[in-house]
């Protein structure tokens, strides 16, 4: 009846774990009072579940990868804990447990933090700075929101009721395969990864059809922002690397349910094949998690540094080869497996050329600054941190891009420190970038700047004092992943790593400090013309936050920068001379309904509850047959509402709020008189 | 009155629009199962040697079979597109007659596909023998529930087309069906010439 689920499942063997579980316990009944009291159970259904506006979407996409990222962080916390006392000793966490930490960390990190925040600052922005009223699929777009979330809920739950992996993120087999590694931790992980894996499929095909087919009047793709551009090319990527995440966990889940042997030992089975197949997805990954960023350092850089951006077009193709790159380097995560030193090269020399389009891209951003009238906004300060720090990333990735020095660096703490020092400058810091200059678009009001300072200045110092020593280490020989050990030399590194984790704990802290402060002086800093920061691309055209339909008239286009140059030619707050019926996608419940059952399915698969998997199915596959025949999915707000929404909005505007564009406009080269504007 | 045909004219241009961007999203939806389906062959390309102690192509292969199957999956994706055309020429009772052909054909194809596998199984060449059968398997498999997948949609649809007549939504959705429907045949005979006829060669 439930399978190999007994009440063993709790997690008595030791009292971290244990306190771990309440936690979760605690946290989630926290939330459940919270809301009950608040009586905010309807409105978070109606409004909230159940919406399928991007923007809303996008919000909880990015409530849920801070969620996680408090989650991830404690993991890494105490992964530096345990290593900071545990010389000669066994620290305070027994190893299986820190496995599970170690392997949690990466998961968390990689798909319930950054693949939700990314997808969440996309989805509240692309379709404004393409000037759409919405995704393509808005609907899907639910469904991809409520997928990422019962991935992360599997994760969560994995604390409570059994184990979660002790295979590492990657989960190689043999050890994560059956024979060794029988209870139900790489279940949760598979499962937690195939669900979320697909929703992620669905959010790249959804991204790639809404910048090809709902672009505004004159927005070529050479006039869209670099965000755009940026999601563009990971939407081609996630759809193209996925498929492979997909394939390599459901191999893996039928070599363990059902006895295949696509990576076993004996029997046929070939486990290299495993490593291929999850880094054709997992290095494409990478980029997906950081071209987004790269695309808001672009926004950020040009806008804090009041210049247009220099070298848009080099910018795109620059994007644009990484892409194309990113699919063929895959082999460098294991070059120690044995393929020819042929092989080994061209795959070496692969990687080394991704070093210069990004490269490029330093020079672009560093170009546009020169002689800009740089503003230090949270967002530009964490782009200039990222900007020195992802440098230093850049150089020992292309050390480690050498096989015969990734033979004596490969697994160590070298590594460890390298992949950080990309993510986190790379990935993380253009997340909170884009958090600190998008979040007046979202919500109406500015963020705190003195917070935000104050968590850039913890994440930086707290990075280099948590990573350098680990470059250190990783010389010394200390491999990654180690529960104790027994050189003391090693250990006044791993106090100082430990320390910069602390550090790192602050600027988290901060940011939770820095939200509550601006929500509760929100009425101090308001942003009534939507445009707060005197930017250059479309979002800022919206109100803050904007109405449903984003736009009541579909602008037209025709420059990069669409809003600078509608703000030099006057034609930004006009109101039109009339406006028109516009039609929007209803409300569904069926995108939670299909994020529950997909839950329960992967619970279900991980406990061996087959009559609960088989029903799970059978109802997602009546929910989408039902979805199927709706024909009936849009209504129609009339023009008469629009037009009030837009008269009180525009009645708000006084030109005291507005930004003074003398300064843009172009001047003649000899005279240095005003010229009236570009066409 | 003139509010809702106006509201109305809007609605139809809006489900235009979004029909025309299901079609394309429904192209991006088969390039990436085209990514799993390849990734499946590479599998199989791999392992297809490594039939460990256990029987390999040549023991459980039998090509007669295998032509039967194709044959049938070949003609229906023939009847399909004469349903598509049928489609076209706006004659709703025919497209019903020939998905209900497309839909034989397909259940029978599903049917020896169960026969062989039955067959395999029973001879003690199950997918827990070896690498080999495992990757055959799971590729094979993978392609025959997307065709049960498409013979869902196919009822779905006749029922749709039965109900609401060939309305604009419903002749989107049989189109974007059809795609589905011949990308599988593409499967197939990527199937026949990478799986098959190396197998017995």
């Amino acid at each position: 009846m439930l399978g190999r689920l007994t009440v063993e499942a709790i997690p008595l063997y030791s009292w971290v774990a244990m306190g771990g579980a309440l936690v979760t316990l605690g946290g989630g009944l926290a939330v459940f009072l919270l809301i009950t009291y608040l009586r905010a159970w309807k409105v978070l259904w109606t409004d909230w579940m159940t919406s399928v506006d991007h923007k809303k979407i996008g919000i909880m996409y990015v409530v849920l990868a801070l969620v996680m990222l408090v989650r991830g962080f404690v993991d890494a916390l105490m992964m530096r804990a345990q290593q900071a006392i545990a010389l000669n000793s066994e620290g305070y966490l027994p190893p299986e447990h820190f496995e599970q930490i170690f392997s949690s960390h990466g998961t968390i990190m990689i798909f319930f933090v950054a693949m939700p925040f990314l997808t969440g600052l996309i989805n509240i922005i692309v379709p404004q700075q393409i000037g759409a009223r919405d995704v393509a699929f808005p609907f899907l777009n639910s469904v991809s929101l409520w997928l990422t979330a019962a991935g992360a809920g599997l994760v969560l739950v994995s604390l409570v009721i059994g184990k979660f992996s002790t295979a590492g993120w990657t989960g190689y087999p043999p050890y994560s395969g059956i024979e060794y590694n029988p209870g139900v931790g790489v279940d949760y992980w598979i499962w937690a990864l195939a669900v979320s894996g697909i929703g992620s499929t669905l959010s790249g095909i959804n991204f790639i059809v809404t910048i090809v087919k709902n672009r505004c009047p004159g927005m070529t793709y050479m006039r869209m922002p670099l965000f755009t551009w940026t999601t563009l090319c990971i939407s081609v990527l996630i759809a193209f690397a996925f498929p492979a995440l997909t394939v390599v966990a459901v191999q893996l889940a039928l070599d363990r349910t059902l006895g295949f042997h696509f990576f076993t030992n004996g029997d046929g089975g070939n486990m290299m094949m495993f490593a291929n197949l999850l880094w054709i997805w997992g290095h494409p990954e990478v980029y997906i998690l950081v071209l987004p960023a790269f695309g808001i350092f672009s926004e950020v850089v040009a806008t804090f540094s009041r210049k247009r951006l220099f070298g848009y077009k080099s910018l795109v193709y620059a994007t644009a080869c990484i892409a194309i790159l990113s699919f063929t380097v895959w082999l460098h995560h294991f070059f120690t497996m044995g393929s020819s030193a042929n092989v080994n090269a061209v795959f070496g020399i692969a990687t080394m050329i991704i070093a210069v389009p990004t490269g490029v891209k330093i020079f672009d951003w560093l170009f546009t600054m020169y002689r800009g009238r740089i503003e230090f906004h949270p967002a530009m300060v964490y782009t200039i941190g990222f900007m020195v720090t992802f440098v230093i990333g850049g150089v020992t990735g292309v050390l480690l891009a050498l096989p015969p020095a990734d033979y004596l660096m490969h697994n160590s703490t070298f590594l460890v420190a390298h992949f950080h020092n990309m993510l986190i400058p790379g990935a993380l810091f253009g997340y909170f970038a884009g958090l600190n200059y998008w979040f007046p678009k979202a919500f109406g009001f500015k963020l705190n700047a003195k917070w935000g300072i104050r968590s850039f200045w913890f994440w930086l110092i707290g990075f280099y004092l948590a990573f350098m020593p680990l470059y250190v280490l990783g010389f010394m020989g200390m491999s990654r992943r180690m529960e104790h050990y027994a050189d003391p030399n090693w250990q006044p590194y791993l106090i100082v790593a430990a320390i910069g984790a602390l550090c790192v704990l602050c600027g988290i802290a901060c940011i939770g400090i820095q939200l509550y402060v601006s929500a509760k002086n929100w009425g101090s800093a308001r942003d009534v013309t939507g445009d707060p920061w005197n930017g250059r691309t479309l979002e800022w055209a919206t109100s803050s936050p904007p109405a449903a339909y984003n736009f009541a008239i579909v602008p037209e286009v025709r420059d990069v920068d669409a809003f600078h140059d509608m703000k030099i030619q006057g034609t930004a707050y006009q109101s039109p001379l009339q406006y028109e019926d516009i039609v929007m996608p209803k409300s569904s419940g069926i995108g939670p309904i299909l994020g529950a059952l997909a839950f329960v399915l992967g619970f279900a698969m991980v406990w061996y509850i087959w009559w609960l998997a088989a029903l799970c199915l059978v109802l997602c596959l009546v929910c989408a047959g039902v979805r199927a025949c709706d024909d009936n999915s849009d209504f129609v707000i009339p023009a008469s509402e629009v037009a009030r929404l837009e008269n009180a909005r525009l009645a708000q505007i006084t030109p005291a709020d507005m930004h003074d564009m003398r300064d843009f406009m172009p001047r003649g080269a000899a005279s240095g008189s005003v010229l009236q504007g570009r066409v | 009155m003139t509010d809702t045909t106006v509201s109305g004219n809007v609605l139809e241009h809006e489900e235009k629009k979004s029909l025309n961007s299901r079609e394309f999203g429904f192209w991006v939806y088969l390039m990436t199962d085209a990514i799993i389906f390849a990734l499946l062959f590479a599998t199989y390309v791999v392992l297809s040697k490594n039939s460990a102690a256990g029987p390999t192509s040549k023991d459980v292969f039998e090509l007669s079979h295998t032509a039967g199957e194709t044959a049938l999956l070949l003609l229906s994706s023939l009847t399909f597109g004469i349903a598509t055309i049928a489609m076209t020429a706006g004659q709703t009772l025919r497209v019903v007659q020939w998905l209900l052909v497309t839909l034989l054909l397909g259940l029978g194809f599903l049917a020896m596909e169960l026969i062989e596998f039955h067959g395999m199984i029973a001879q003690g060449a199950g997918p827990q023998v070896s690498g080999f059968l495992s990757a055959f398997f799971t590729l094979i498999g993978t392609h025959g529930l997307h065709v049960a997948f498409g013979v869902i949609g196919i009822c779905v649809m006749i029922g749709q087309v039965l109900v609401k007549g060939l309305s604009l939504p419903v002749r989107s959705r049989l189109f974007r069906l059809g795609l589905f429907w011949h990308f599988l045949d593409i499967v197939w005979i990527g199937i026949f010439s990478v799986v098959y006829l190396p197998g017995v060669m």
